[in-house]
């Protein structure tokens, strides 16, 4: 065999040191983030229909009060930013799923991106999104009228935005156990279920005795009691802090799990 | 390069799913430079190779050195790059975002301007990939693989897919960015390239290596031709002791001369043996090719 052992002359050495991070980087964030508000798709069932759901549901309340005098619109409102921000952060988790039907990960394997820092862009795109979701919400509420002190602005909208934290783990749950290519179709039902039983789109109250039950054990419940907590004044029960806790080990291991068993060689 | 080390070392690699041993018990080995076509049927195991190669899965036994280290090292360090026969891109970026998205996992790259360039694509860049063609999506890949300015290039079946034009457009695009010192492995289907772009052909059946070799040297196993005639108790050693002689196969009362001097044998069996029947037969690269990939080889 006749072997070249020529140097590339002319060519200065390339710099071959690994990347910082795994090769999570801003740059590569800032584009996932453009794609993501790029989809009409996601912005319609994100920013839009949730907001529209307030003007529907929310505004004839208007000049009804909670038994501490609160406004009812603030309590739709706040509700609606928790489902406007776990639809957000599902479907960026979820499009996981679509990455890997279209091969896209299998592509990423032959870059210098380590999953690790793949996961934690995509846990940043689902939270930003998630954050726009319930300032836009918030917006939606604070324009039509609704009126609450700041703390209360700023807790439940904290607390909305950090426990779907829980549903960006639950999407990339669902990402990694199913390559479809159109999953939040699936997901989308799924979680209007889960808001129901959270009490995000009747106060679970006013649920069958029976399914009040049930609600306490479902995803949506623990994070629609906490966020609410601020607003409402009552404490935060026991059983509310359990259950988000719970649910964010379950879809937070799951997730780790599949996504494992993803990557791993075979 | 200062590097002594081999491009590529497979040592006894094999890869069973299930019941198909899909690669068995291949060993190769690539010095820096070289530019090699894999070259195969369908099903002979080039993309479960290049997979092990990658690192994409693991051998069932057997060694992978790239570049003198793992090939998640080299991966890692932007050393290797591929494009693959199967890897998805995300439809919804630009060919430019793709580009630009890819670069940040690098820790040095290429300008992105330069491999879209280079890849032939400058003018796509603000296009959607899904609306990219085949032939489009595959020089994005091949843009993205010329990102870290690797040492080794590892491409299957890069052109599958594409037209006659595309083809062309594809090979003239790798063609062009051809520098000494960077290492190519390309598997493919098609002999005019292996024989059109590389310096060496290793030809693969059924997961193992049945032919290696120069492309002279491949074409040359094909080039000439065989002589054949009807001579009771051929003295086979004689006959491949003549001047041009590749191969000399006896079967009963015949004699099959592999050649490349085709009239000297014929010569020499008519007038200074008892051969009679003669008959002299030509063999293209595509007859090697197929006799090579698909007849049952003693070896
Ligand atoms: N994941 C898999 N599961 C089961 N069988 C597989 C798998 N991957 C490959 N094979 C089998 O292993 C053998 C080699 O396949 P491979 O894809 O490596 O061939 P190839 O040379 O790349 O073929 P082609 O030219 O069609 O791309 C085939 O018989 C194939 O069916
Ligand atoms: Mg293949």
């Amino acid at each position: 065999m006749t072997a070249s052992t020529s140097t590339r002359t002319g060519v200065t050495e390339p710099d071959r040191r690994l990347p910082a991070l795994g090769g999570f980087a801003p740059g590569a964030l800032r584009i996932e983030l453009r794609r993501v508000l790029r989809n009409r798709r996601t912005l319609a069932f994100t920013l839009i229909m949730p907001g529209v759901f307030f003007l529907i549901f929310g505004l004839p309340q208007g000049g009804q009060s909670l038994d501490n005098g609160r406004p009812v619109t603030a309590y739709v409102m706040i509700s609606l930013a928790v489902y406007a921000a776990m639809v957000a952060t599902t479907s960026v988790g979820g499009a996981v799923a679509t990455e890997r039907a279209l091969g896209w990960s299998r592509q990423l394997r032959l870059t210098p991106l380590r999953p690790a820092a793949y996961v934690a862009t995509k846990l940043i795109t689902a939270m930003s999104l998630g954050l726009l979701a319930v300032v836009v919400e918030f917006l939606v509420g604070a324009v039509a009228g609704v009126r609450v002190p700041a703390y209360v602005w700023l807790l439940s909208g904290l607390a909305a935005w950090i426990g779907s934290l829980v549903f960006a783990a639950f999407g990339l749950f669902i990402g990694y156990l199913a390559p479809a290519e159109n999953v939040m179709q699936i997901i989308g039902p799924v979680l209007a279920v889960l808001a129901m039983f959270g009490g995000l789109f009747v106060p679970v109250e006013v649920l069958p005795d029976v399914l009040q039950q049930v609600a306490t054990f479902t995803p949506v419940y623990g994070m629609g009691v906490l966020a609410r907590a601020p607003l409402t004044g009552d404490g935060v029960s026991m059983a509310a802090v359990v259950n988000l806790v719970v649910w964010a080990l379950v879809f937070g291991v799951g997730a780790a799990r599949l996504f494992r068993r993803d990557t791993a060689r075979v | 390069m200062t590097s002594t080390h081999p491009a590529v070392e497979l040592d006894g690699l094999t890869k069973s799913f299930g019941a198909v041993t899909a690669v068995d018990g291949l060993s190769l080995r690539v010095q820096p430079g070289e530019v090699v076509a894999f070259l195969g049927p369908n099903g002979a195991g080039k993309t479960t190779t290049i997979d092990m190669l990658l690192g994409l899965s693991r051998p069932d036994t057997g060694t992978v050195r790239v570049l003198g280290g793992t090939p998640d090292d080299a991966v890692a360090r932007g050393r290797v790059a591929a494009v693959l026969q199967t890897g998805g891109l995300l439809k919804d970026l630009t060919v430019g975002e793709t580009v630009e998205m890819t670069a940040h996992f690098y820790r040095h790259t290429r300008p992105a301007a330069e491999v879209l360039e280079r890849a032939g694509i400058t003018d796509i860049a603000a296009r959607v990939v899904g609306r990219c063609s085949g032939g489009q999506q595959q020089r994005l890949r091949f843009a993205l693989a010329l990102l870290p300015d690797p040492d080794l290039m590892v491409l299957d079946e890069p052109t599958t897919g594409m037209d006659v034009e595309g083809r062309r457009d594809f090979w003239q695009a790798l063609r062009r960015d051809a520098r000494r010192g960077r290492t190519v492995i390309f598997a493919t289907h098609y002999l005019d390239e292996a024989d059109a772009y590389a310096d060496r052909i290793v030809l693969v059946r059924q997961g193992r290596i049945v032919a290696d070799g120069t492309t002279a040297e491949i074409k040359n196993l094909a080039a000439g031709r065989t002589v054949r005639a009807t001579l009771p108790g051929a003295d086979q050693a004689a006959l491949a002791a003549l001047p041009g002689v590749d191969a000399v196969e006896v079967r009963g009362d015949s004699v099959l001369v592999r050649t490349g001097d085709s009239d000297a044998i014929a010569r020499h069996l008519l007038t200074r043996t008892a051969a009679r029947d003669v008959e002299i037969t030509s063999r293209n690269l595509e007859d090697a090719f197929l006799a090579l990939t698909t007849a049952q080889t003693g070896a």
